[in-house]
């Protein structure tokens, strides 16, 4: 659906969310009892696939995270939906963005 | 109509020029790979194959391991797909989209009255696709498909669910179209009774709502535990459907109640397998019986359930534990063997330890399930998990081997490394003390 505005298309923050990449990671490993520690999560691997190895349940499980805790309902084609995820840091800068809480 | 695609109407018409142009496009090869994500666009490619007298091939997953299978049972296979990023290890052939699928209806009013449309005529005995179970050898089983069976199967469906009764109905899916269910839910449904689906696979939660809402009344909704759980829980306004289906894994009576108070809707489970296809339903938030569907009976000799008649014809042993309570109605008591099934797609627990054995430098290993309450996440998904005994490994290359050859969702969590599996003298693992080596490897994790 190339009529929908791509997260990418949106200025990426300045600021590097250091904070906020930890309290998304803290949600993350809490939402899906992963066997990582947070703090571990590599702000620049991909979540998706290889790196963190999460699959597409574990990112709606997410999407729902996001929903309650920044007010974001997530809307992406499947190319986005990889843009999205594709490290904690562009997840946490996607939130930084599009937050409503 | 066949399709709706944003909202908008797909004619028969229109849908036919799609399957003869696409059909005069396919490659030598008697096997196909529909790999095409777009429900349209798979429909499209599946009647095609049928008229150019291929067989599609139903995998449940496409890990390079299956692929890898399937072209020991079918050398022949090509992959038809409509993702440029597409990896499967096939001979691939791009979708054609010189038109946009379904677009023909738009453009000259030429196609809308020259091309004299007619329904396909294929017959009943048609081979139209092989269907796969995970088979416990690390092979996967194969199951012959025609299209006669296939037809009567969902013309049953159209019955028990209400579509018959002229009023055109879209149907709106969140499963992908080459899962069995989805392909006879979505797909096949709509082609055989007279309906039309929507042609998107949405993702999110407001995603499905958008798509839902653009189609018009009456609509169904064909989705399973983990989208519907995820919908009521997204916080977003839901349209209305008019029904709403579930399958794929038991749905508890609580959220059956709360998706028939939200959507405003009735709620039915399908019940079935790869080998019957579809064959009960229930209302769920009413009754923990299921009904068959017409024709289906059952019959039991105490521990092994067949299902015959119907379109089911010759007697057909199901995996499940079954107690009849009526002629035409039974209860669900869960597996006979170790299938194990997360969010659709269906394995085994004896093929995901085969193929966990056959990673060089595992010197054992075991996938268990853990207990419902301890792994279920808060969209209610079971995870398996997997104790290993591989001294030169660690936990990055074990995964990423297991990722090659089985479906992401069963990648076990937590994976224990142990030193020994506590098998007995016959080389088996008894449940309980796999479970109770399994609580001690946490613990100290």
């Amino acid at each position: 659906m190339s009529d929908k505005a791509s997260p990418l298309r949106q200025p990426a923050p300045p600021a590097d969310n250091a904070a906020l990449q930890r309290e998304v990671a803290d949600l993350i490993v809490a939402a899906l009892n992963l066997d990582v520690a947070a703090a571990d999560i590599d702000p620049q691997a991909p979540l998706y696939g290889e790196g963190l190895g999460l699959d597409s349940i574990d990112i709606l499980e997410i999407a729902l995270v996001v929903s309650k805790q920044y007010g974001i309902q997530l809307r992406a084609d499947s190319e986005e939906n990889e843009q999205i995820f594709r490290s904690l840091r562009y997840l946490a800068d996607y939130i930084a963005t599009h937050r409503t809480k | 109509m066949v399709a709706y695609r944003a909202g908008a109407p797909i004619r028969a018409r229109a849908f036919l020029a799609d399957v003869m142009r696409v059909a005069a496009a396919l490659p030598q090869g008697r096997h196909v790979l529909n790999a095409c994500s777009d429900r349209y666009r798979f429909t499209v490619a599946f009647a095609a194959s049928l008229v150019a007298n291929k067989v599609s091939l139903l995998p449940s997953t496409h890990t390079p391991e299956v692929i890898r299978q399937l072209t020991e049972f079918a050398p022949d296979v090509f992959c038809l797909t409509d993702d440029s990023r597409c990896q499967i290890d096939l001979p691939r052939v791009r979708f054609p989209d010189a038109m946009q699928p379904g677009e023909a209806r738009g453009s000259p009013a030429a196609d809308e009255q020259t091309v004299p449309w007619q329904p396909l005529q294929i017959e009943p005995e048609r081979l139209a696709a092989y269907v796969f179970t995970s088979g416990s050898t690390g092979t996967p089983l194969p199951y012959k498909k025609t299209w006669g069976r296939l037809v009567n199967c969902v013309r049953f469906e159209a019955e028990r669910l209400g579509l018959l009764d002229g009023r055109p109905h879209a149907i709106v899916g969140t499963v992908p179209p080459q899962h069995m269910y989805g392909f006879e839910s979505t797909v096949l449904l709509a082609l055989q009774s007279g309906n039309a689906f929507s042609a998107g696979r949405p993702f999110y939660p407001a995603d499905v709502c958008s798509e839902l809402g653009s189609v018009p009344q009456p609509r169904l909704l064909v989705s399973t535990p983990v989208h519907l759980r995820t919908l009521l829980a997204a916080g977003v306004h839901l349209p209305s459907a008019d029904l709403v289906l579930s399958a794929t894994a038991p749905l508890s009576q609580n959220l059956a109640r709360e998706v028939e108070q939200r959507f405003e809707t009735r709620l039915l489970e399908i019940y079935g397998s790869t080998e019957t296809g579809q064959i009960a339903s229930r209302r769920t938030a009413q009754t923990v019986e299921w009904q068959l569907f017409s024709g289906v009976r059952l019959a039991s000799d105490g521990e092994q359930t067949w299902a015959e008649g119907g379109h089911v014809e010759q007697p057909t042993p199901m995996c499940d534990v079954l107690e009849i309570t009526a002629q035409d109605r039974f209860l669900l008591h869960g597996r006979l063997s170790d299938l194990v099934n997360i969010a659709g797609k269906r394995s085994s627990l004896s093929y995901l330890n085969h193929q966990l054995n056959a990673i060089p430098g595992v010197a054992d290993g075991a996938f268990f399930v853990r207990e419902e309450n301890e792994s279920a996440s808060s969209t209610g998904v079971t995870r398996v998990a997997a104790l290993v005994v591989a001294p030169g490994l660690d936990a990055a290359a074990v995964t990423e081997q297991l990722r090659k050859r089985i479906d992401a969702v069963f990648l076990p969590r937590p994976l224990l490394f142990v030193d020994s599996l506590p098998r007995n003298d016959t080389g088996k693992l008894p449940h309980e003390a796999l479970l109770s080596l399994a609580a001690n490897a946490m613990k100290r994790a």
